[in-house]
């Protein structure tokens, strides 16, 4: 039995029992994974292929399509920073630029010690609360220099503090716990 | 004026079920239930001319009444994908109201004859589903969802499903491919989704802030919300203001509002004092607009005699100081960035006019390159699978045709080059301030 099956069988049981066919829980499924893998790994592709009953090569497919599965190891928290139009005309160019000084990455780089990945997506629907990014998925809007240190530095705490870090996507899957 | 979607702004804690139930919560589904037979509330929704707020405007009383009325297996679909960039109405309803969205989908559920409702969430929404997901469980613990809803005899289920991030899960049939574990592209319609869509059966898939419309309707009647907004375009709708004015936001106005009292009256003018320059009214998926059109009402057909569109209404504002190459350079960016890849035209086409635009923005493009820019958007025109592809072309095409001379200092000489380069930054300059 793998990793997913083995903490969280009532959840995977619940994500299926949404759906009539087992194939349309996948990309929660894979949700679920990567929070477990930290990213998209053989092991997790196969998993999940194992769980819903297809080839792993349709998983590899999906994690290549949709832009939130990440095929390469990201940091324990993946700063998704957006400055499409709308955000860039309230100054989002500029915080990524400053957000990448900061932690000393490129964009899509992670920090050496392995806690931050930044990148730049698309639109996050928080247009008006820009410059704005989720981290794992988390929103934090209205941001400036100052905010952005502040967040930094509670994750930092975060993460030195021992247990798991809180996940979004858990918590939400776990309502389709039966 | 009281909100009729934004309802969550004037009752506090609107999206708990004890209190949306105390300020008159599904009595509009249970007024179906009890008085109307599916085809009545098809009829009425039809007479209200409710038309889809995701952008098209596509009346959803007629789409209702495409599903065949002998289909066994029929699907509502919530779309909850809100991805179009400057659009973030779907998000507040979601999180403010989504009990509302809820009822308005129970309510096409029992039109259309169907026994599951799903709503396709885009990942990127996990952090705002609880109140959803929380509005499910208190649903079913109420008896207001699963079998035999409050004894009326009428079975139907309601479950969240989420994306994971693909702009195109938007388009319809995107979206049920994406719903069935598959990669979110389109297919060519025919079929449309009403004859065969999720797992191949009747589905209808309706925009978060279309279904919020239907409760009020029911409730108040089809002349109550015919006497809001313009003839064609009636009743409320959620505005998305973005970009330079200085209280970007929400608004819920009555179609017909102007342009200019988006801006002066709820976005409190421009910011810095600066002037307008352009907007782009249906965030990147519709050509920009210039000053000449700010009387224009906001409304389905209100901006065609400018070439432009409503769309969802996601307004981007931009001042004096925008270099509207850039701003086509951001657009076609994202274009190109979401295309599926699955047709030629759309997956080709927005990476030549991304390539094309970025050597015109960086000062290595010619006179020649705005000419490809345009045969290029031209064979994208009405070749693509979907409207992504469509849509890419506007921000393109519609800055070449009002901002030409700034694409020509682009590319000659070194003496307008200079100019346009100080005009860049001072935006950026301005924005960070």
């Amino acid at each position: 039995m793998g990793k997913l099956r083995e903490k969280h069988e009532d959840v995977i049981e619940g994500l299926l029992a949404r759906y009539p066919t087992k194939k349309s829980a996948i990309l929660a499924l894979m949700h679920l994974a990567q929070e477990e893998y930290g990213h998209m790994t053989q092991e997790a592709m196969e998993e999940v292929a194992d769980i819903v009953d297809v080839h792993p090569t349709h998983v590899l497919s999906l994690a290549g399509f949709y832009s939130l599965y990440y095929e390469e190891p990201v940091g324990k928290y993946v700063l998704e920073i957006c400055n499409d139009l709308a955000c860039a005309l309230r100054g989002a160019d500029e915080f990524v630029e400053m957000a990448c000084e900061k932690l000393g990455i490129p964009v899509d780089g992670t920090t050496e010690d392995g806690l931050f990945t930044i990148k730049t997506v698309m639109c996050l629907a928080a247009c008006d609360k820009a410059p704005m990014l989720q981290c794992n998925l988390k929103y934090a809007e209205n941001l400036d220099e100052e905010a952005f240190d502040e967040l930094i530095s509670n994750l930092r705490a975060e993460a030195e503090a021992a247990g798991e870090k809180p996940s979004v996507v858990k918590e939400v899957l776990d309502y389709a716990r039966q | 004026m009281a909100h009729i979607l934004l309802r969550h702004r004037d009752i506090e804690d609107l999206h708990k079920f004890d209190v949306y139930l105390e300020h008159g919560g599904y009595q509009a589904f249970q007024k179906c239930l009890e008085a109307y037979k599916p085809q009545e509330v098809i009829d009425i929704v039809k007479k209200a001319n409710i038309r889809g707020r995701g952008g098209a405007g596509f009346p959803a009383g007629i789409k209702w009444g495409f599903i065949p009325k002998d289909a066994e297996d029929v699907y509502v679909v919530i779309n909850a994908d809100e991805s179009e960039t400057g659009t973030f109405k779907d998000r507040e309803l979601l999180e403010g109201n989504p009990h509302q969205v809820i009822e308005g989908a129970l309510i096409a559920a029992y039109a259309v004859g169907a026994r599951a409702i799903y709503c396709y969430f885009r990942g990127e929404f996990m952090d705002i589903a609880a109140p959803f997901e929380e509005a499910i469980k208190d649903l079913y613990a109420n008896g207001w969802a699963g079998e035999n809803i409050q004894g009326s005899g009428f079975t139907c289920h309601v479950y969240p499903t989420y994306g994971a991030g693909a702009y195109i899960c938007g388009e319809e049939t995107a979206l049920l491919a994406s719903l069935a574990g598959d990669l979110g592209q389109p297919w060519s319609k025919p079929p449309f989704p009403a004859q065969s869509g999720l797992y191949g059966e009747p589905t209808v898939v309706n925009n978060v802030e279309t279904l919020a419309n239907v409760p009020p309707v029911i409730v108040n009647g089809p002349e109550w919300y015919l006497e809001m907004g313009t003839d064609d375009s009636p009743g409320p709708k959620v505005v998305c203001l973005s970009g330079h004015v200085n209280r970007p936001g929400n608004y819920e106005v009555e179609m017909g509002t102007t342009y200019r009292e988006l801006i002066d009256d709820y976005g409190g003018g421009m910011r810095d004092g600066r002037a307008f320059k352009a907007l782009l009214p249906s965030g990147g998926s519709g050509p920009v607009i210039t000053a000449d059109a700010l009387d224009a009402p906001v409304s389905f057909e209100g901006l065609k005699p400018y070439d432009s569109l409503m769309g969802s209404a996601s307004v981007i504002v931009m001042d004096e100081t925008t270099d509207m190459v850039w701003a086509a350079l951001k657009m076609i960016h994202f274009f190109h960035h979401e295309s599926c890849g699955k047709c030629t035209p759309c997956r080709e086409g927005t990476f030549w006019l991304e390539r094309v635009l970025e050597d015109v923005y960086e000062g290595h493009g010619t006179e020649k390159d705005i000419q490809i820019l345009e045969d290029v958007a031209s064979n994208m025109q009405g070749k693509c699978l979907c409207a992504l592809g469509e849509f890419a072309t506007s921000p393109v095409l519609s800055t070449i045709s009002h901002f030409l001379d700034e694409y020509k200092a682009k590319v000659h000489g070194e003496a307008e080059g200079a100019t346009m380069e100080a005009d860049q930054e001072t935006p950026e300059a301005a924005a960070v301030a």
